[in-house]
């Protein structure tokens, strides 16, 4: 079942497919890799240090003018909040959302902190087909609301879920997420709102090489401390944010499958050869389609699922 | 000469300590040397000054367990034990000496990318208090809350979405504890 719902990994294969059917005409391609930007920002997230205080969330509602919230950032309720099964993520009224974790070894609860990764090669970014998202050498993933088409290829892409959607209005599409408060902050140098506000320092804003070294000193100081591991130095091709843990990443709701590569790495390679309009939307409006037919494929499968789980239920009744 | 010159500034120096710095064996703070209480406010509108009682406190940890190695006790930590390992007081003790205030600010960041620069990862000012009052005081019971060490001010109020400028449906709570 969680296959059959793997929207992105259906979308990429059919945009895998169009691109291989070009890079097929063109013979040879040259694979041009983006190494990122060396000194680009980043920031170390420690969850060790997260106290799940909240600060961030407000400190970003603030910065970014998102609508106010439904319950005060004081509130600790919110930890305790499930939406259709899940933990609190982020949307359009919340660039970043703190989540709590009860782990069984722990004898205290953890925290964990989403926004957008400001991902090295943002899958986002080499999905859109008019160019609406920026990686600016400062390391934000940026977006440009007034070429957006409002097809969400980039929401199906995002490895983390990231960018939402905004309803407001049908004509004026826009996509909201995590900014890395690039216009207000970043760009002059300065620490995101988030940062600036977390009294643990759960959150280290400086280059990306140095906040790595950072992680990799923690983790070896203090040994046994920490899990081996930085999330997000080499998870979806790096990422601008990364974090350290003292429990394996998957049971504080982190994705430990995704490719340790840059997502639709072969999108790009192909966008980089043919000119993109001519050819990628006959291949995404097939996918759309396909998307769309997927949907009640899924609803009938599911219904059938449920039917089959009654008939066993009676069986075994 | 110049060993009587050292002498006679030995004895001075032992004669000051005498007078001003309870006497000890070796050349090391206490709790005595230290204010009894310091007023911190200098960060954040969001929260009112914290008055710390640093005399309470001093009965309840000893120096070094704050000061790291700079009232002369010998740290705990073997990391740090590697090169601080001499007795001496430092002429710096207070945290806001050593610990940015403004801990991610571009000047600031730059003097990280000196390769020499061992403490690369020092703990600006505000991150330095709380990892040091929240781990100790999980650990004691001490208060973990925000709002059991700081008050809110109105323009905490107004960030938080909280108390005057609650949102129309919403629940307080106060501080949070875990
Ligand atoms: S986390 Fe998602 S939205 Fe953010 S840069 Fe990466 S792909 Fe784009
Ligand atoms: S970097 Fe800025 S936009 Fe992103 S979560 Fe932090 S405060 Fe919000
Ligand atoms: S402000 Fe810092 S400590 Fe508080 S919830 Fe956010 S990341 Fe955690």
């Amino acid at each position: 079942m969680k296959q059959l719902l793997n929207r992105r990994n259906f979308l990429k294969g059919g945009l895998a497919a169009t691109a291989s059917a070009a890079v097929l005409k063109n013979k040879k391609t040259e694979a041009h890799s983006f190494e990122g930007y060396p000194d680009g920002m980043g920031v170390l997230v420690d969850l060790t240090r997260c106290v799940g205080c909240r600060s961030c969330e407000a400190a970003c509602n603030k910065e970014q003018g998102l609508p106010e919230p439904a319950k005060p950032f004081d509130d600790f309720s919110v930890f305790d909040e499930m939406h259709h099964g899940q933990k609190r993520r982020t949307d359009e009224t919340a660039y970043t959302i703190v989540n709590r974790y009860d782990v069984p070894e722990i004898d205290h609860p953890l925290f964990r902190k989403i926004q957008c990764n400001h991902c090295e090669e943002p899958a986002c970014l080499t999905s859109c087909f008019v160019n609406a998202y920026t990686k600016t050498p400062e390391g934000a993933v940026i977006y440009n609301p007034k070429v957006c088409v409002g097809c969400r290829t980039c929401m199906i892409a995002c490895p983390f879920y990231i960018p939402t959607f905004k309803y407001s209005s049908a004509f004026k599409p826009r996509i909201m997420k995590c900014i890395f408060c690039y216009d207000t902050r970043l760009k002059d140098g300065k620490p995101p709102a988030c940062v600036e506000a977390c009294p643990q320092e759960a959150l280290t804003f400086g280059k990306r090489t140095d906040v790595l070294k950072m992680g990799k000193q923690r983790i070896q100081q203090k040994a046994g401390k920490y899990v081996d591991h930085i999330y997000g130095e080499h998870e979806v091709g790096g990422t601008a944010w990364m974090y350290i843990s003292d429990v394996p990443f998957d049971k504080v709701g982190f994705d430990t499958h995704v490719p340790k590569e840059p997502i639709l790495n072969s999108v790009k390679e192909f966008l980089g050869i043919v000119p993109m309009v001519l050819t990628i939307w006959p291949g995404l409006f097939v996918g759309f389609h396909l998307l769309a037919t997927r949907k009640d494929k899924v609803k009938e499968m599911k219904e059938a699922e449920d039917r089959n789980n009654n008939d066993e239920k009676e069986g075994q009744a | 000469m110049r060993t009587r010159k050292k002498i006679v500034r030995t004895a001075f120096a032992l004669a000051i300590g005498t007078v001003f710095i309870v006497p000890s064996q070796t050349w090391c703070m206490d709790a005595s040397d230290a204010p009894e209480s310091v007023t911190i406010d200098t960060m954040s509108d969001l929260y009112g000054p914290v008055e710390f009682d640093h005399l309470m406190h001093s009965e309840y940890a000893s120096c070094q367990e704050c000061h790291h190695q700079t009232t002369g006790e010998i740290v705990v930590d073997p990391n740090c034990g590697r090169c601080h390992h001499s007795h001496d007081e430092n002429d710096i003790v207070s945290c806001s000496e050593c610990h940015e205030a403004d801990r991610f600010n571009k000047t600031y960041l730059k003097t990280l990318e000196n390769p020499e620069l061992y403490h690369f990862d020092k703990p600006g000012l505000k991150g330095a208090f709380h990892l040091n009052c929240v781990r100790c005081h999980e650990i004691t019971s001490g208060p973990t809350g925000c709002q059991e060490c700081h008050t809110m001010t109105e323009a905490g109020e107004k960030r938080f979405n909280t108390g005057s400028y609650a949102p129309a449906k919403g629940t307080a709570s106060s501080g949070h504890e875990h």
